[in-house]
Order: C-alpha cells, then structure tokens, then sequence
C-alpha cells in the first residue's frame, strides 16, 4: 500500500491529501508510543475495533447503507479463525485468511438478500440475517456453545514471526489494521468510491448515468464484510479466543456507537470513536449494566446533538475535508 | 391406533398451541411496529423494550400497587403508551425531516438504556407473574388440554387485531390516519392536527407493544431480556410480511408463529432459525414482502 503513492479522486486538491497525511503520522506515532502508554492487549483489542469500525463506516459513511448486524461478519470470521488455528493447527496467517474468507462468502450471500431493499428495511434484514447466525453459532457443535473457542495459539506467522511474543504481536495488529485502514482510504479515494458516494447522494441519478448500482452496493458490502472479518479473525488471536460475543446483537450496535460517536463518513472517526468506545467499557466495566445505559445515552445525545461525531467536528472547525 | 402415533398427535397440538401464542405476540408487535411505520416513516428499534416494559408494569401494579391483571390490561398500555407519546414529543420529534435512520438509532439508543436499566435493577433472572384466579384451570378438549389462561391469549390478541385493523381501514378516525400519512401537507390543510395524530400514533403502537408484554407476562416470566430476545423475530415477521398492510402484519404474524411451533415438533434444531430462513428465501422470490408494496 505504501508503495502504491496515495492517489486522489480526479480535481481534487493535493491540500486534501496533506491533510490526510499529516492526521495519519498522527496516527502512527500514537499507535507506536501507545504500548507503553496503556496496557498493549488493550490497544490490541481496540485496534481490532477500530478496523471492525471502519469496515463498517465504509458502508454507512459512503454507500449510506446502515447494517445493524455487522456482528455476524466479525463473529464467523473470528470462530473460523480459531477453530483453523486451535484444531486445523493452521499458521496464524493462514487461520486469519480462512477467517476473512468465510466473512467474504457470508457478506456475499448476505449482501445478496439484502441490497435490493433501502434505508431501514436493508436495517431490518441484517438484524434478521445476523440473528440467524447467531442461533447457528449457538447450535453448531464446533463453536462449543456457551463456553466458546479457548486457548487459541498464536503459533508463528508465515512459520518465522513468533506472535506470543507481545512486542512482535502488537506490531502484527498494527500491520492488519494500518493494511485494513488503507485499504479503506484506497477504496473510498478510487473511481469506485467516488459511484458509492454518486449513490449514496442520488441513487436513480447513478441508475440513469448507466451504473450498475446494485453490483456497486454489492462490491461495498462484501468489501466491508471482508474487512470485518479481517477484525475479527486477528482478534481472535489477539485474545486467543471467539466467543458468542462477538456474534451477538450487542456487538452490532457497538460497532454503529462507535462509527456515529467517531463521525459517520470520515477516515478517522471509526477509529477514535473505536477507543472511546472500548476505553469506555473498559473503565466502567465494575459498574455492570450501567455501561448499556451509558451507551444508549450517548447514542441518543450523538444523534440529537452530535450527529457529525467527534472527527466530523473537528474536520469541520479546521475546514479540513478530507479526514 | 398405535400408541406412539399418539404421543405425537399430542405433541403437535402442545406445539401448535405453543406456535399460537407465540404467533399472538409477533402479530400484535408487528402490528404496532406497522402503525407506527405507517405515521412516522421509522421503525421503532425501542419496540422490544417497551413490550418488556408493559410487562414490568404489569408486575408494579400487581406487588407494589395491588392492582390485579384487569387493571394491568388497561393501565400497563395506558402508562407506556404516554411514555412513548412522551419520547415523541421530545426526542423523535426534533428529528423530523432528516434521514430517517437517525430515528432509527435514536430508538436503539433508548432500547439499550430501557434495557440497561431494568438490567440493573432486576439482574437477568425472571420475576413470576401469576395467571389471574380466573383464567386458571385447563379444558380437556379430548384430544389436548387446553389451558384456559393461553386460549384468553390467543382470542383476546385476535380480537385486538381485528379491532385495530377496523379502527384504521374502516372508521372516520382511520380515514384521517390514512389521509396523513398519505399527504401530511394536505391533510393540515384541512385543519387537522397532523404533529398531534403522530405523537397518538406512536403511543398508540407503543401501547400495543405493552399489551402483548402483559398478555406474555403469566406464560414468560417478565424478564429485562424477554424484549431483546423477540424483537429480531418480529423483524423478519415484518420483512416477510411487508411494510405496506395492516392485514399482512397480523396474518403473517400468527402463520410464522405456527410453522416455528410445528417446527419444533418436526425439526427441534431449526426451530430459532426457521423464520429468518423463510425471510431469506421470500426476500428472493418477492423482496418487498408477502403484502408490500414497496421494497
């Protein structure tokens, strides 16, 4: 990706590029100075969150499609991942690609049934269609049910980078991600991008300029189920376990707290509303349920008060359009 | 006859029954999620909560109050359904005239605190509701028993459909209902108080999501989860059904009902997914739903 120098939508003005540059060293140096500022698992964990967030955001932010059971992708892609490196015995690399390769085939198949309806009945689908995932992970004899996948190992990545070694495993994480993140800008900054955002502004303007608007929407979901499973899986070797947390109903509101508190439709905004979010429960984690109240009133103060998030605030008082 | 041919003639009508009641629930869910639909354009992500609410108000009214299950027909509804006028008229009015999904997050914001709340008061275990002293008591039909609490249930959540769907196709009120949700401007112009039909509108479907919560109380234990755990369900009964009819809502709330039922007599490991893998097969054959107009 690096390599690859950052290309920008046709007319638009290489300012923008600077901003998105000098936001992302911002980033780097808080992601290599975070490990030993905070305990490193937990800036795994919410770097995993925050890659969950973006994928997320790709749709809601630039399609205009709210999924609210993005759980699912997360979930099976972390239960495959496990059960590839825990009874397959597979190299991590390769237990995460299994893992990214199930949520790619259940965001097709999902993405199939539900792109054809719009706005809260595409909402209601995903509810529906996670649901039924959830039951199944709950049925199925490999993902031992309540107790979950345990004692995942970390093994060694491509056979040479040993992962229980914390350092090397923070640096893989934040590989994934910054590949996750980037993959995310090169989407959104692309000939492609710029149709999402033609559809997501007017749709039957994009049908009458001759785009397949439904392949599009397809292309979007599928990508940001992909990526979705990309979080999990690395989570699930992260924290050496998939649960039936990951797949749950709460799960998928979580990931849309984070991307409405960030702000919906920027590059960052998933990522800073992904640490609020996870530092947020892991604070008030002694207080038991009172963090649902919390998240719940945050929600309704963001959507009444708040509703560019965090980074869409800032981005706005800077004049800075492109974060 | 043989006698294990028996066995499961029983087991049928216990499930079929089981589905009944079950049906009675999605269909008066659906049905409130379908007015409130109709009126404001979203969908009330808060429904599952308020149907647990109803439930929980039904159980104050009995232990702090006294006030027996009659009342808690009347006054579990009455009282979240002014809670619900009352988040109208603060909250979801202010997003009026932008993406309707801000409605709907707003909703889901007030799900998780509703819930969160009656989580921390109540833990995740239930509280026992006791049938009404007149209910009680089962009929031997010859070929089941049929408790008398559960056939109550399924009339009484019958005859609140019907009524629901004469008050809004056939009377002057509804004929006002339906002029503004067609034209809002038009039927302002005509001297109606369209803002205060939407905020009744939104008590209204809320109040049928407390009844059902009341009518489930005696059979599920009132529980702060019960709502999280149905709503998904209603979900895919409304996809399949379709957003656009009334009738639709309840027919296909009391059918879904009944095939998870027989379902589980058939095939006990497909009976929590069954619905949704009929939301997935009847969104390919006819995406807006069995009786939608639009997807």
């Amino acid at each position: 990706m690096s390599a690859n120098p950052i290309v920008t939508p046709a007319g638009a003005l290489p300012r923008e590029t600077r901003q998105f540059a000098v936001a992302f060293v911002v980033m780097l140096a808080l992601i290599a100075v975070a490990p030993f500022v905070a305990y490193p698992f937990f800036v795994m964990q919410a770097l995993c969150f925050a890659l969950f967030a973006c994928a997320f955001n790709l749709l809601i932010g630039y399609v205009g499609l709210l999924s609210l059971g993005h759980a699912m992708f997360l979930g099976a892609a972390s239960y495959v991942c496990a059960h590839a490196a825990k009874v397959w015995g597979l190299d991590p690399v390769l237990a995460i690609l299994a893992g990214v390769a199930c949520s790619t085939i259940l965001g097709f198949v999902a993405g199939a049934l539900s792109i054809r309806s719009q706005g809260i009945y595409f909402a209601m689908i995903t509810v529906a269609l996670s649901q039924m995932i959830f039951f199944f992970c709950v049925e199925a004899p490999f993902t031992h049910g309540e107790d979950g996948i345990q004692g995942v190992p970390q093994g060694r990545a491509l056979g040479l980078i040993d992962l229980s070694q914390p350092a090397l495993l923070y640096v893989f994480v934040a590989v994934v991600f910054l590949f996750g993140f980037l993959t995310v800008y090169r989407a959104v900054n692309s000939p492609f991008g710029e149709i999402l955002k033609a559809i997501r502004e007017n749709e039957p303007r994009a049908i009458s300029l001759g785009y397949r608007v439904q392949r599009y929407k397809l292309a979007a979901f599928v990508l940001s189920a992909a990526l979705a499973g990309l979080a999990g899986a690395t989570k699930a070797i992260v924290g050496q376990n998939a649960s039936l947390t990951d797949v749950a109903f709460a799960m998928s509101g979580e990931v849309v707290l984070m991307t409405l508190l960030g702000g919906m439709g920027t590059l960052y905004g998933p990522v800073v509303g992904a640490i609020v979010v996870v530092s947020m429960q892991n604070y008030l984690a002694q207080y038991g349920q009172w963090v649902t109240v919390i998240q719940g009133g945050v929600f309704v103060a963001c959507v009444l008060m708040f509703r560019r998030g965090i980074v869409g605030e800032i981005a706005n008082a800077l004049k800075w359009t492109s974060l | 006859m043989i006698f294990g041919h028996a066995i499961t003639a029983q087991q049928l009508f216990g499930q079929l029954l089981i589905g009944l009641i079950n049906g009675s629930f999605y269909a008066l869910l659906s049905l409130g999620l379908a007015v409130i639909f109709g009126m404001l354009n979203i969908v009330n992500f808060a429904h599952g909560a308020l149907y647990m609410m109803g439930a929980f108000v039904a159980y104050f009214l009995l232990h702090e109050l006294g006030l027996n299950y009659w009342w808690a027909l009347i006054g579990s509804p009455l009282i979240v359904g002014a809670f619900g006028a009352l988040v109208e008229r603060t909250l979801l009015v202010r997003l009026r005239g932008l993406d309707p999904l801000y409605s709907l997050l707003l909703t889901f914001g007030l799900a998780l605190v509703i819930e969160g709340l009656f989580q921390n008061y109540f833990g995740a275990s239930g509280k026992p509701y006791a049938i009404p002293p007149q209910l009680a008591g089962a009929h031997n039909l010859g070929f089941m028993f049929l408790p008398n609490y559960r056939a109550w249930v399924i009339g009484f959540s019958g005859f609140v459909c019907f009524a629901t769907w004469f008050l809004i196709e056939k009377t002057r009120v509804g004929a006002y209902l339906r002029a503004a949700t067609e034209n809002p401007t038009m039927t302002r112009a005509f001297g109606l108080n369209v803002p205060r039909m939407i905020t009744l509108t939104y008590g209204f479907g809320v109040g049928l999501a407390a009844l059902a919560g009341v009518l489930a109380a005696p059979i599920n234990q009132v529980r702060p989860g019960m709502g999280a755990d149905i709503i998904a369900v209603v979900f895919a009964v409304v996809v399949i059904g379709g957003m656009g009819s009334i009738l639709g809502a309840i027919i296909t709330g009391f059918t879904l009902g009944v095939v998870e039922g027989l379902t589980k007599v058939f095939y006990p490991e497909a009976s929590n997914t069954v619905v949704f893998v009929i939301m997935a097969v009847v969104l390919l054959i006819k995406p807006a739903g069995l009786f939608g107009k639009v997807a």
